[in-house]
């Protein structure tokens, strides 16, 4: 990678040597990787970041006053620094590193939603969320009495505005609402959605899972409160993640968990809790998983998001005509605003037994229900086969997989 | 660019047999039983498989069977398959042809070939899946469910 880029050269032709996974053969076909909603690949840059920590650098965090555990310290908060530029936020003490996106939703609904909910509050979700986005605000509204309500989608999978509008009343404690739909692709208008809830004083929080690897994500311009996101889908490790959160939400909240270092003092009377971010921080972090995750920010803002997004825009468009063209194929997901995610279903060949096929072939894709069995109920289908692109897609990833389909057709046929 | 080779769709024709379309596309004993005495459910979270399987049993004889749900191919010629073979048997013969079954899918039997009865001849069609690991569990799905509805166990078994 290099920081000065040459327009014209194209950008997966520039990516694709930073991706070592994507250079072999899977079941003697070279690797058409296309799952990168579920989990991308990952840059060498991030895994020689991870490696090198492992080698010279590991320590535990926060605590020690040797030389390896400063090290740490700084690989470990030099990666917080990197991911509030990634996402534009005001201060450092905005990003919580948690476990990844599930976790971030969890925080926030126990320790911002449940002390504030009561019996006859809502909660207001989308139909098309993941089942992060769904399962704790259940179990938040189980403990308190409130109310989970689903804003509808219609059948392009988009969100249907006068309807989630209708739902927008003042005993809405907090929308939690996807940025890009995993299963679907819809990227959903967060920045009307927050304005008009900022305008009733509610609090928003985006499930970013997918909106991070697809596009520039400013989290101030967006005027968001709570701002979930996971490494592995950016080209990180797995098991990290962040939690952006306004500081002045955050500062309020009570801890998620207890443990070493969200305290400053301890004693059996009682317990201070640690400054902003590290009251939300218990326990020793996944310090090499976060040192990844931020050469992985890096690593994105090098290439530029404008860049990627521009390419998977093209790609996608390239993709959803090609798949179009295919006799007997249904495409779910076709909104007028969307990011390089599309499922489908071809004849009445079941999705997994096309994921066979196409593995076969060496081209990996998603099938299943995405975690999103409300969507698949909505479309009436048992689940979908699912491509996602990233930036080291291209056209012939495409072609192959249309050819992969084409060859399951002539098995089922 | 790589070119799909005879080989590859050889090897998946083997996976998807005749006998396997066909089962799957017509499965055999499709839908819910009329005074059924045992059932079972069986799930494959990982592809959204979902069958339940029925029986009437009398005097530890296997009158009747059917299954009803939705899965892969796989997963349903397995079941459509199973009811064939098992309506009309003792049902400890059952329980060996479930040992049987799942042993030479999952490629635990040892010299396969000659430990299955004639009367599961037809269970060789699912051979494939033993190249194919990620569908091994697809193919014992309903087996397991025939287990767990003999032994009366009420809750679904999963694959997982
Ligand atoms: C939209 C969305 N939200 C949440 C998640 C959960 O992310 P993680 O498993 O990294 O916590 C995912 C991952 O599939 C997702 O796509």
């Amino acid at each position: 990678m290099t920081q000065l880029q040459v327009s014209n050269v194209p950008l997966d032709t520039e990516c694709r040597p930073d991706f070592p996974a994507l250079h072999q053969d899977v079941n003697a076909h070279p690797l058409v990787y296309l799952d990168n909603a579920a989990s991308a690949q990952q840059p060498s840059t991030v895994i020689d970041t991870v490696a090198h920590y492992q080698r010279h650098d590991h320590a535990n965090v926060h605590r020690g006053v040797h030389t390896l555990s400063y090290r740490a310290t700084d690989a470990y908060e030099g990666a917080r620094d990197k991911i509030q530029s990634f996402i534009n936020a005001g201060s450092r003490s905005e990003i919580v590193l948690t476990s990844g996106t599930t976790e971030s939703i969890n925080l926030v609904a126990q320790s911002y939603c449940r002390p504030r909910l009561a019996p006859g509050d809502k909660i207001l979700i989308s139909h098309l969320e993941h089942h992060s986005n769904i399962v704790p605000w259940q179990l938040v509204c189980e403990q308190t009495g409130a109310e989970l309500i689903v804003a509808p989608i219609n059948d392009k999978g988009e969100l249907i505005i006068d309807a989630f509008d209708k739902l927008l009343t003042d005993d809405v404690c907090l929308i939690a609402i996807a940025h890009v739909s995993n299963a679907l692709g819809t990227v959903l208008p967060v920045k009307d959605i927050i304005a008009k809830a900022k305008s009733r004083g509610i609090a928003v929080l985006i499930d970013g899972a997918q909106g991070v690897p697809h596009m520039q994500i400013d989290v101030q311009d967006l005027d968001c409160d709570f701002y979930a996101f996971s490494g592995h889908k950016m080209f990180g490790p797995t098991g990290v993640g962040v939690l952006f959160g306004r500081e002045a939400l955050l500062d309020a909240m009570p801890p998620y968990q207890g443990g070493g270092d969200m305290i400053l003092e301890v004693s059996f009377d009682g317990t201070t809790y640690n400054d902003l971010p590290y009251k939300f921080e218990a326990g020793t972090p996944n310090i090499s998983g976060v040192v990844g995750f931020g050469a992985a920010a890096d690593y994105l803002q090098s290439v530029g998001m404008a860049r990627i997004a521009q390419h998977e825009r093209q790609l996608l468009d390239y993709m959803m005509q090609k798949l179009g063209e295919i006799d007997g194929i249904r495409l779910i997901g076709t909104a007028a605003e969307k990011a390089s995610v599309q499922s489908f279903l071809v004849d009445d060949i079941h999705p997994h037994d096309l994921g066979t096929i196409l593995d076969h072939q060496g081209v990996a894709i998603r099938t299943g229900h995405h975690c999103a069995m409300p969507v698949m109920d909505f479309f009436g289908v048992p689940g979908t086969a699912r491509a996602s692109l990233a930036l080291y897609n291209n056209a012939d990833d495409v072609d192959r997989l249309v050819d992969a389909i084409s060859n399951a057709r002539r098995i089922f046929t | 660019m790589s070119a799909v080779t005879l080989h590859d769709v050889d090897e998946l024709r083997d996976l998807y047999r005749e006998l396997i379309l066909d089962h799957a596309r017509s499965p055999r004993h499709f839908g819910k039983l009329d005074g059924a005495t045992h059932t079972a459910e069986g799930i494959n979270p990982l592809c959204g498989d979902k069958l339940r399987l029925y029986m009437r049993l009398d005097d530890d004889n296997i009158e009747d069977a059917s299954f009803e749900g939705s899965g892969c191919a796989i997963s349903v010629a397995s079941a459509s398959l199973l009811t064939d073979m098992i309506i009309g048997l003792p049902v400890p013969q059952a329980l060996e042809f479930f040992a049987t079954v799942t042993a030479r899918l999952t490629g635990r039997q040892a010299g396969s070939d000659d430990a299955t009865p004639p009367e599961l001849d037809k269970i060789r069609a699912l051979d494939g899946v033993r190249e194919f690991p990620s569908r091994v569990k697809c193919a014992t799905l309903a087996w397991h469910a025939l287990n767990s509805a003999i032994h009366g166990e009420s809750a679904p078994v999963s694959t997982e």
